[in-house]
């Protein structure tokens, strides 16, 4: 039984036409970005399914998955909440902002509050030094300046 | 050419060198690990940093292209300096566990650090940590020592074909692994123990058995697949402790399979047979030599003069060495009996009169590289010849196509540029189709015999397209596997490849079953044309055999019909290095010694003649097998057998040997009658002979026995349709039926091969009563439900 629904395979489809036919591996981000969409989190089942329909190894397909920390290994809360601490941000509040949500949603750096509603991890650079303290939401939804009561706003917004 | 300076030096090297290339050509020694010549460019250890004028930075000697008028300092102290900053990061995090590393003394980090590190470390923080993984039974990990040169896991992409290990993750946390605790199954994957610079990937068998310096270097040559590859077999105190490649760039460039790696476990074996025994009143008894070899040269003496001399026959195996072959034909011979062969496992010799010479690959291991078109017919490629494989797929990629015609659509990890997958009774058809194909495409007759006999038959377009890719091209060769050799219409198919090959303009080759099938067929270990072949000494069973290192119950191709004429016979002399299964049907057991023990000549595919030495002592009182034949040979008074070397036995075989092969090998054959299409019914068979069954040695050695390849062997592949219609569930035996034959195997379903077919092995006990069945009938098995108690 195939996890990819027909959607996501058409979708890595379109991908797949952006580079050569026997490059097939080229779209293998793109492909577990899709995959990680429809399932939240990339287990070994859903990556191993990915390599064989773009005919890779399953471990190079897991060495990519492993490289970039956008790809979820593990299942997450609702909400995954990335805050960036490299050095820029850490410099202009960026820590601060961690550890303010930290205290707010009593869990740590790669855990999940018991209600499942929000993840909290560790960001790298996010290339928007100058918004700092920045954080992305679900790996798509960037928020800049993040001080601690726009911190607040977005929690309580996230949580309705 | 590119004109440049290294050290001083002026060196010339080819256009698109490397910098690392050019210093080797100079003598100059530059720190690497990341950089293996046979292997692509990775650049990431760093350790080769030298200093190059008007470059702002050190540079990567490796990954550095040479250009004109460079000037290279590989060891001022600028390189140095470099060179010793890439150390001092490097053993941050490698633990200093050298007393206990297995790679010890035989470490390029260990080495290097002598040259490069410091005496002691800054760094005060606590060292990374890496979990140890389970990569099977034949490699051994201890990833914590791993500093990521990848040369592992660009062995498994480009060499091996199958990436099976990866590198995870980022920065400090990247780590060496396979997809979720996989295990590494490539038939070549011992070789990452070589590559490995440091002591993460070590030989499980091997593991804490001896030190790298205790162990002196013995050069040998590998008895097992027809290759020949060379060996350096290591020694501690008259024990074969473990075997490393010996390169070889003709044969096995500096890889060696895992069969010629791990097999040498079989030489230490509790099975060896160390005392000559006789069986008397039914009892074995361990005998002197003399008394041994007085008792064969009488019983020999007396059936031959009983019943003739044709009445003896010997079944001999093909690993044994050729002057071991050489004596047991002379001795044979001599007795006035042609009953010899080695060619135990060939179902049909029909052609033997039509065979012009010895068979063989038809050209160097080394030109397959050149061949722009090749078809390989009825071959398990990978697993009957993991590094002829390897060539092919090497030269698969630089363009070579490579058509496959076989029984199962197996995965050669290489592009295959047209497959014909068709049932073993169709082979013959199929290759008549790509010759007819061919003879349209390159509008010449085909010969009479072949035209008659496809005169009806229809061409696939398969056919068709390996015909247009064979005929496109200049330089082709027609390559004849172990499982055609071992087909029941050989004598069709080896008329057919040679008409093939012959309408191509291109070779015709053998891949060649054994590691001396063709020194076997050079000193005339074969019948000729007035003895019987192994397939007549069975069916029309002799009063006496001699049965030299080979195990007819699994090395001949109808293993339960060759025991039964064994068992019939008045007198069986074994001459083997392990006891078996002739403890019931023999009368004398004499121990011979395998390979490491005695000195001699293997003559590979490409029929390249190589001798060696012994290595250790023969164990307990197991003798070379030439001195023992030598002397039965003096017992039984027979002419020519007065040596005091095993120079005298080589020279008694011809003064030039590699002259005297090379004048034998030929692989042309005669008119043979045609078989196109024969009768079949039922589920057709798939009969191969297993990677780690092979030989005597090989199932000896427990840990490839253990490999996956090994466990699949002992199953039943059936052809999806064939699993479908028996309604099993995986991992759920099935019965096998063979006539009054039945065995039981675990079932899984294999949609490699063709509709109607079922893969079940020769050469396993398993698989023993079903003989060299082509047919079976199979049955579901009733499912051994487990029945709870009920609840009361």
């Amino acid at each position: 039984m195939s996890l990819l629904s027909a959607l996501a395979k058409q979708k890595i489809d379109r991908e797949l036409t952006k580079y050569p036919a026997d490059q097939k591996q080229s779209a293998c981000m793109s492909a577990l970005a899709i995959a990680q969409d429809e399932h939240g989190w990339l287990s070994n089942e859903l990556m191993d399914e990915v390599a064989q329909y773009l005919g890779m190894a399953p471990v190079a397909v897991y060495e990519v998955a492993t490289f970039y920390n956008m790809y979820n290994l593990k299942p997450t809360g609702k909400h995954k909440v990335t805050v960036c601490t490299n050095l820029p941000c850490a410099l202009s509040g960026g820590v601060d902002a961690a550890e303010y949500l930290k205290h707010k949603l009593g869990i740590d750096f790669r855990e999940t509050t018991a209600d499942g509603q929000f993840t909290l991890m560790e960001g790298e650079c996010m290339g928007a030094c100058g918004d700092a303290p920045v954080l992305l939401v679900n790996n798509k939804r960037m928020c800049s300046f993040m001080s601690k009561e726009k911190l607040d706003q977005l929690v309580e917004e996230l949580k309705k | 050419m590119i004109k440049l300076e290294i050290d001083g030096k002026a060196v010339e090297v080819e256009n698109g060198s490397t910098v690392m290339e050019a210093a080797n050509k100079v003598g100059s020694f530059i720190p690497h690990f990341c950089y293996h010549k046979k292997l692509s460019i990775a650049a990431n250890c760093r350790m080769c940093l030298v200093q190059v004028e008007k470059a702002p930075k050190p540079l990567p000697a490796c990954a550095t292209p040479a250009t004109e008028g460079m000037k290279v300092q590989t060891a001022s102290q600028y390189a140095k300096t470099a060179q010793q900053g890439v150390m001092e990061f490097l053993l941050i995090n490698h633990p200093l566990d050298c007393p206990i590393c297995d790679q010890g003394g035989e470490c390029q980090l260990q080495d290097l650090a002598v040259g490069y590190g410091g005496s002691a470390s800054r760094y005060q923080e606590e060292k990374r940590v890496v979990v140890n993984k389970n990569l099977g039974p034949l490699i051994s990990t201890d990833m914590t020592r791993c500093i990521h040169c990848t040369r592992c896991v660009r062995f498994g992409q480009e060499i091996a074909g199958v990436m099976e290990l990866g590198m995870a993750g980022r920065g400090e946390h990247s780590e060496i692994l396979s997809f979720v605790g996989r295990t590494v199954d490539s038939e070549l994957s011992g070789n990452v123990i070589d590559l490995c610079p440091v002591g993460a990937l070590t030989s499980k068998p091997f593991r804490y058995s001896a030190r790298t310096w205790e162990l002196s270097r013995r050069k040998s040559v590998s008895p097992h697949d027809g290759l020949g590859s060379n060996l350096v077999v290591q020694v501690k105190v008259d024990k074969v402790m473990r075997v490393l490649p010996r390169e070889n760039e003709a044969i096995n460039e500096c890889w060696l399979s895992d069969k010629d790696r791990f097999a040498y476990e079989g030489l230490n074996s509790a099975e060896r047979l160390t005392k000559p025994m006789l069986k008397q009143d039914g009892k074995w008894t361990e005998v002197e030599w003399n008394v041994a070899l007085d008792y064969v040269a009488h019983a020999l003496a007396n059936i031959r003069n009983e019943h003739g001399a044709d009445a003896i026959g010997a079944l001999a195996s093909p690993h044994q060495t050729l002057e071991e072959l050489h004596l047991l034909n002379k001795l044979v011979r001599g007795m006035g009996s042609n009953n010899i062969d080695t060619r135990l496992r060939q179902l049909d010799t029909r052609a033997d009169g039509q065979v012009k010479g010895v068979r063989w690959l038809g050209m160097k291991v080394a030109d397959l590289a050149a061949l722009q078109s090749v078809l390989v017919v009825g071959s398990t490629l990978r697993k009957d010849h993991p590094l002829l494989a390897n060539r092919f797929r090497q030269a698969a990629k630089r363009g070579q196509q490579v058509n496959v015609l076989h029984v199962a659509d197996d995965d050669l990890l290489m592009n295959v540029a047209n497959r014909l997958i068709v049932k073993p009774s169709q082979m013959a058809d199929a290759l008549a189709q790509v010759a007819k194909a061919l003879a349209a495409l390159k509008s010449q007759p085909l010969s009479k015999s072949v035209a008659d006999a496809t005169a009806n038959i229809r061409v696939s377009d398969a056919a068709q397209a390996i015909a247009k890719s064979l005929a496109d091209k200049e330089k082709v060769g027609i390559f004849v596997g172990n499982f055609a050799e071992h087909h029941p219409e050989f004598s069709t198919l080896y008329a057919l490849a040679q008409e093939v090959a012959r309408l191509a303009g291109g070779t015709l080759g053998f891949l060649g079953e054994a590691a001396n099938s063709v020194g076997a067929a050079a000193v005339g270990a074969v019948p000729g044309s007035k003895g019987l072949c192994a397939q007549g000494m069975k069916s029309q069973p002799r009063k006496a055999y001699i049965v030299f290192g080979a195990e007819p119950d699994l090395d001949a191709a109808d293993g339960e019909a060759t025991l039964a004429a064994l068992y019939t016979a008045e007198t069986v002399i074994a001459f083997s290095a392990f006891k078996h299964a002739a403890s019931r049907y023999a009368d004398v057991l004499l121990p011979i010694a395998p390979f490491t023990e005695t000195a001699g000549t293997f003559v590979n595919t490409e029929g390249t003649v190589q001798s060696f030495n012994g290595v250790v002592k023969p164990l307990g009182d197991a003798r070379p097998g030439w001195k023992v034949l030598r002397v039965l040979g003096n017992l039984m008074k027979l002419d020519g057998f007065e040596f005091n070397s095993i120079e005298d036995v080589r020279a008694d075989i011809a003064a030039d040997l590699q002259g005297f092969v090379a004048g034998k090998l030929n692989n042309a054959i005669g008119e043979v009658t045609m078989n196109l299409a024969p009768a079949t019914a039922g589920v057709e068979r798939i009969a191969e002979v297993p990677l780690y069954a092979a030989d005597p040695l090989v199932r000896r050695a427990p840990s490839l026995q253990k490999t996956a390849d090994a466990k699949r062997a002992a199953t039943a592949g059936l052809a999806p349709d064939v699993y479908d219609n028996l309604k099993l569930v995986d991992g759920q035996s099935v019965r096998i039926k063979a006539g009054a034959a039945e065995v039981n195997l675990p079932a899984r379903r294999d949609p490699t091969l063709p509709a109607g077919t079922a893969r079940v092995a020769l050469a396993l006990p398993e698989t023993l009563a079903l003989g060299a069945a082509t047919t079976l009938t199979l049955e579901m098995l009733p499912v051994a439900v487990t029945i709870g108690h009920a609840a009361e």
